[in-house]
């Protein structure tokens, strides 16, 4: 190119304004479109949000609008109808009894700022402990002691060979913490096993306050650990089992099972404690969520929204492999039972 | 030299041959590359810092099953790097090549936002990594070839400090975008995009075309500038395999390849490193993020002094200065007893290592390889490198798994000690082994 430098630079200013102006475009168009309500998506509305009203469900309500990504409550007969919003704003979110426990991400200076807040009936924040990475999972146990969360630590670029999970457990009557459940003593076919490479994510708590549920993830493979708050130890049960579930009456998981060997597909499943039967659902789509239980025989799941980036829909399935999946809540994640 | 020089008008624009007797502290294509790199890495960086984000709760997924996809796209990027260094030196025009690549990572950005699941994402993000692969031999090789033999460490010194600065604003830009619009994912990538568009213009308009690697400036080496070289350079034949191969006879080439990839099967992946830190000092959670920040700043503000040390005193000795400075830091993490100030010594250590090494190796490359080679030779070196980065860290992670940390950091420290005295003595001083003329190509045949 032989350009004089005078032409060069007159071509820079020209390239300077018009990308400055798409970029500013952009950026003023979704801060705009933050601001505005979805058209056609429930009205939601400011107001008090308690996690002890019975027949509610929480939500994270992931419409657009002023209250995009803040803790909503609906009726549990009517979870597609108007919502009340909370000013309590999270990636992810679980409660029980009248506990909550809130994972947030928010822009930082120079990072991702990370925290788990554990919160009280009327969502004050209670205790607030660092994250070292990017949320993931987030569950309460069913008495409200009991609260885990698992979060991504990646490296600091997607090129990097290394990524790795972190869960903690927080018992919210002493306030101990298990920062990192890797330090918990792994029983593998009734031997010791230990590895660096041991991961755990997807944490589901039983009613007696000690027995967990979740994933370890090693060698490739991933198993579905029993594990011992007090007894500082897990045991795996059975392969290819990850975000496990625990129904109400504790006799069955629901989980995903990764369906194509290195491929990110799954779909969920349920399998009965004592038999280690499996029975898929009759949800076709890949779910990569860790599904709740509403009742005995009802599982919802996240999935992404069609045909719009950065929205989940919640959806409902029956637990025993039958009927249809259909949509619970649009524009919405990481429901829990409240009452 | 580079004083008195220094207060010379920012240099003759057209760059690459500086005029007999007056030498620009950096010439102008330095500055024009860095300028690329810097506003490229803003804009890769910007994705980087809310990808995470992006797939957990924008889209719902887990990025376990990137994990798996980590070891291919490193692979992929190594050989990328041989394929782009060599296509670079036979279509001689670096610049073309490079635009490529630019110009490839700028298009996955927006392409990010159609991909809605895993299989896309990752399929854009391999794209992505290939532009980098793509880009990086030529663009050093045009570094090199627009700079005197002498001021070659300085030279790279100044590109890499650039292309941090970009990578430590590109978050910053992402965060204030989020900050503004709730939830403007898309906002990041078009944004993103854009930057790196300006990136490819920037190189389009101020990067020098067809480098004529046979100009007296440009024909780097050692004994370079004063060789009459080459009579018969106008007609210079294509540069095929053959010769790229027969780069593996210059013995300096081969010696440095081979220290390259020896100290890289010692070199602890930052990952683990910042691990190893944080349960070593049971610093909080919440620094973890901010771990490789302290690297990059020590890099940033010490990549041009540590560069231009090393034309004055050598880069051979800035080079295993370096690796000395890391294995300082393995040792502190390894022994060194609970002080407040451990986390701090061990990050600017590692920042050191970084500045010390990163920008040396290709400038002693470069004063190794013939101009019309310069591209494969720093390919060469710069993939048996990162290759010898991926083994080491399946190989540490393995000893991690063996014998828990400790003992694997302290084999990984034994094996930095005796790579490093093998390339302290591989590298002794060049003039001690036969002397080759860089501006003649390898195999014999003279022009």
């Amino acid at each position: 190119m032989t350009l004089s430098p005078k032409r060069r630079l007159l071509v820079l200013a020209v390239a300077v304004l018009l990308l400055g102006g798409a970029a500013t475009a952009m950026v003023l168009r979704a801060a705009a479109r933050a601001e505005q309500p979805q058209q056609g998506g429930p009205a939601v509305t400011a107001g008090q949000v308690t996690l002890t009203r019975p027949g509610a469900l929480a939500l994270l309500n992931t419409a657009q609008g002023p209250h995009r990504g803040t803790l909503v409550s609906v009726p549990a007969e009517n979870p597609r109808g108007d919502r009340t919003a909370s000013d309590l704003s999270c990636q992810r979110f679980h409660a029980s009894a009248g506990t909550g426990v809130c994972l947030r991400s928010t822009p930082g200076a120079l990072a991702q700022d990370n925290q788990a807040l554990i919160v009280d009936a009327d969502l004050r924040t209670v205790r607030s402990f660092p994250l070292a990475g990017t949320p993931s999972r987030a569950r309460v146990s069913p008495s409200g002691r009991f609260a885990a969360w698992t979060v991504f630590v990646a490296g600091e670029s997607y090129g990097a060979a290394f990524f790795s999970t972190r869960t903690a457990i927080v018992d919210t009557r002493t306030w101990q913490l298990e920062p990192d459940l890797e330090k918990f003593t792994v029983l593998m076919d009734g031997k010791k096993y230990s590895s660096a490479d041991v991961n755990f994510w997807g944490v589901t708590f039983s009613k007696d306050d000690d027995t967990f549920y979740a994933t370890l993830g090693t060698n490739n493979q991933t198993h579905l650990v029993k594990g011992s708050i007090s007894g500082r130890s897990v045991t795996t049960l059975a392969q290819n089992v990850e975000c496990p579930s625990l129904s109400p009456d504790e006799t069955r998981v629901a989980y995903k099972k990764r369906v194509q060997r290195g491929a990110s597909l799954w779909r969920e499943h349920v399998l009965d404690l004592r038999t280690l039967r499996e029975q898929p659902l009759a949800e076709k789509h890949s779910v990569d969520d860790q599904a709740v239980w509403l009742d005995d025989r009802t599982l919802a799941y996240a999935l992404p929204t069609e045909g719009a980036v950065e929205s989940t829909d919640l959806w409902t399935v029956p637990a025993d492999g039958s009927g249809s999946p259909r949509v619970l809540a649009p524009g919405a994640s990481s429901p829990a039972r409240l009452g | 030299m580079y004083l008195a020089d220094r207060s010379a008008p920012a240099g003759a624009k057209t760059a690459p041959g500086p005029g007999p007797g007056r030498t620009p502290a950096v010439a102008s294509t330095v500055f024009a590359l860095g300028t690329v790199s810097l506003i490229t890495d803003i804009s890769s960086e910007m994705v980087t810092a809310v990808l995470p984000l992006y797939l957990i709760v924008g889209l719902g997924l887990s990025p376990l099953g990137f994990g798996a996809l980590d070891g291919v796209y490193n692979g992929v990027s190594a050989f990328v790097q041989l394929t782009g260094g060599h296509l670079a030196d036979r279509v001689r025009n670096h610049k073309l090549i490079a635009g490529l690549g630019y110009g490839l990572s700028a298009l996955c950005k927006p392409l990010l936002l159609l991909a809605h699941s895993a299989g896309p994402v990752a399929v854009v993000l391999a794209l992505e990594r290939t532009g980098k692969g793509l880009r990086t031999a030529p663009r050093d090789a045009l570094i090199s070839l627009s700079t005197p033999p002498e001021l070659q460490g300085r030279a790279f010194g100044v590109h890499r400090a650039m292309d941090t600065t970009g990578a430590l604003l590109g978050p910053l830009a992402a965060f204030f975008i989020l900050s503004a619009a709730v939830g403007g994912y898309d906002a990041v990538f078009g944004v993103s995009a854009c930057v790196a568009l300006l990136g490819v213009v920037v190189l389009v308009l101020f990067v020098p075309g067809r480098t004529d690697p046979l100009a007296p400036a440009a024909a780097a080496g050692p004994a370079a500038p004063a060789v009459p070289a080459a009579p018969a350079a106008p007609a210079a034949p294509a540069v095929g395999v053959r010769e790229a191969l027969a780069l593996l006879r210059l013995p300096r080439l081969r010696a440095l390849a081979l220290c390259a990839a020896l100290l890289g099967l010692t070199t602890v992946s930052d990952a683990f490193l910042y691990l190893f830190l944080q349960s070593r000092t049971g610093i909080g959670e919440h620094w973890f993020p901010l771990l490789p920040l302290g690297t990059a700043a020590v890099f940033l503000l010490l990549a041009v002094p540590a560069g231009a040390l090393a034309d004055r005193i050598g880069r051979r000795t800035v080079f295993l200065a370096g690796h000395a400075l890391l294995l300082a830091a393995y040792g502190l993490l390894l022994w060194a007893p609970d002080w407040p100030a451990l986390p701090f010594l061990v990050l600017a250590l590692h920042g050191v290592f970084y500045a010390a090494t990163d920008g040396v190796l290709p400038a002693a490359v470069a004063a190794t390889v013939p101009g019309d080679l310069r591209g494969t030779g720093l390919a060469l070196v710069g993939t048996g490198q990162a290759l010898a980065r991926v083994a080491c860290s399946l190989a540490f992670g393995g000893a991690w798994t063996l014998w828990g940390p400790g003992p694997a950091l302290a084999a990984a420290a034994a094996g930095l000690l005796c790579c490093a005295t093998v390339a302290g003595f591989v590298l002794r001083d060049p003039r001690a082994t036969p002397r080759t003329d860089p501006t003649r190509r390898p195999g014999g045949t003279t022009r």
